[in-house]
């Protein structure tokens, strides 16, 4: 399937950035007048995401996040990727309460959130060459 | 992000404004630190009415805050009416530990009947 629109950003793995991709991803987004709880299921997902590259994917180091949004008649998939260090173990890694990182006081629910704010999530990953999470959700019929 | 702090008789109340996530999470746990180490009251409610946007980064806040607390023999409780708040919370057990609650005043009432 082709889609109607496709997007495509580049940007540091600063903290910072967080909230600016999934401000940018949910501006792109709206364009399919998803309801406003959609549009939050999306901004989360992708606060998730980012965040998952800069702590676990650079460990903070400064890298480079690449953020495609393709759209759909009603739907929409975001990638994200980092060239970073990679998951070794991806369904660990998805467990709830699962963290590498728990002196970060992390909560280990970030792929679990993404899960439940979407409707499918996808992770390709090379341990040493990075990771691609890619993100799916439909959006209802109604338009608003 | 922001956070103001305001007691009500023996409880703490840190109400929070703005977005909370990974960016934000340091500086709300050492603002939230500092002030417990302070404070004189032991029970805290966090306040998230004024939130909104939070991730599962604001879990990691949050309950490394009440673990502090519950040392301390306090409890706490949250008050959130952000339906996409209140499912991450949810999901990621934190009701197990803490209630949540529409209102400041319900939220005081639970904390202080048990």
């Amino acid at each position: 399937m082709q889609p109607v629109n496709e997007m495509k950003l580049e940007f540091l793995s600063k903290s910072s950035n967080e909230a600016f991709a999934r401000v940018a991803a949910a501006a792109f987004v709206s364009q399919l007048d998803p309801t406003i709880e959609e549009l939050a299921d999306v901004r989360t997902a992708v606060s998730e995401a980012v965040t998952n590259a800069i702590i676990h994917g650079y460990e903070n180091e400064i890298g480079i996040i690449t953020m495609v949004c393709r759209l759909y008649d009603r739907s929409v998939e975001i990638e994200i990727t980092d060239k970073g260090k990679g998951i070794e173990d991806i369904e660990l890694a998805m467990q709830p309460l699962y963290t590498s990182k728990p002196e970060m006081e992390r909560s280990g629910m970030g792929f679990t959130v993404m899960e439940s704010f979407m409707d499918r999530v996808k992770v390709r990953s090379k341990p040493g060459e990075g990771t691609t999470v890619t993100l799916f959700k439909t959006f209802s019929s109604e338009k608003k | 992000m922001e956070i103001r702090f305001s007691n009500r008789g023996s409880t703490l109340i840190a109400a929070f404004s703005g977005e909370l996530d990974h960016h934000f999470a340091e500086y709300a746990r050492n603002k939230i630190e500092r002030e417990l180490f302070k404070a004189t009251t032991r029970d805290v409610i966090f306040d998230l009415t004024g939130l909104s946007f939070m991730d599962s980064s604001g879990i990691g806040v949050l309950v490394g805050r009440y673990a502090n607390i519950s040392k301390l023999g306090g409890k706490a409780a949250i008050i959130c009416r952000n339906s996409r708040i209140r499912k991450i919370l949810e999901i990621s057990g934190v009701l197990k530990l803490m209630p949540v609650y529409d209102e400041l005043d319900d939220a005081m009432r639970a904390l202080h009947s048990a």
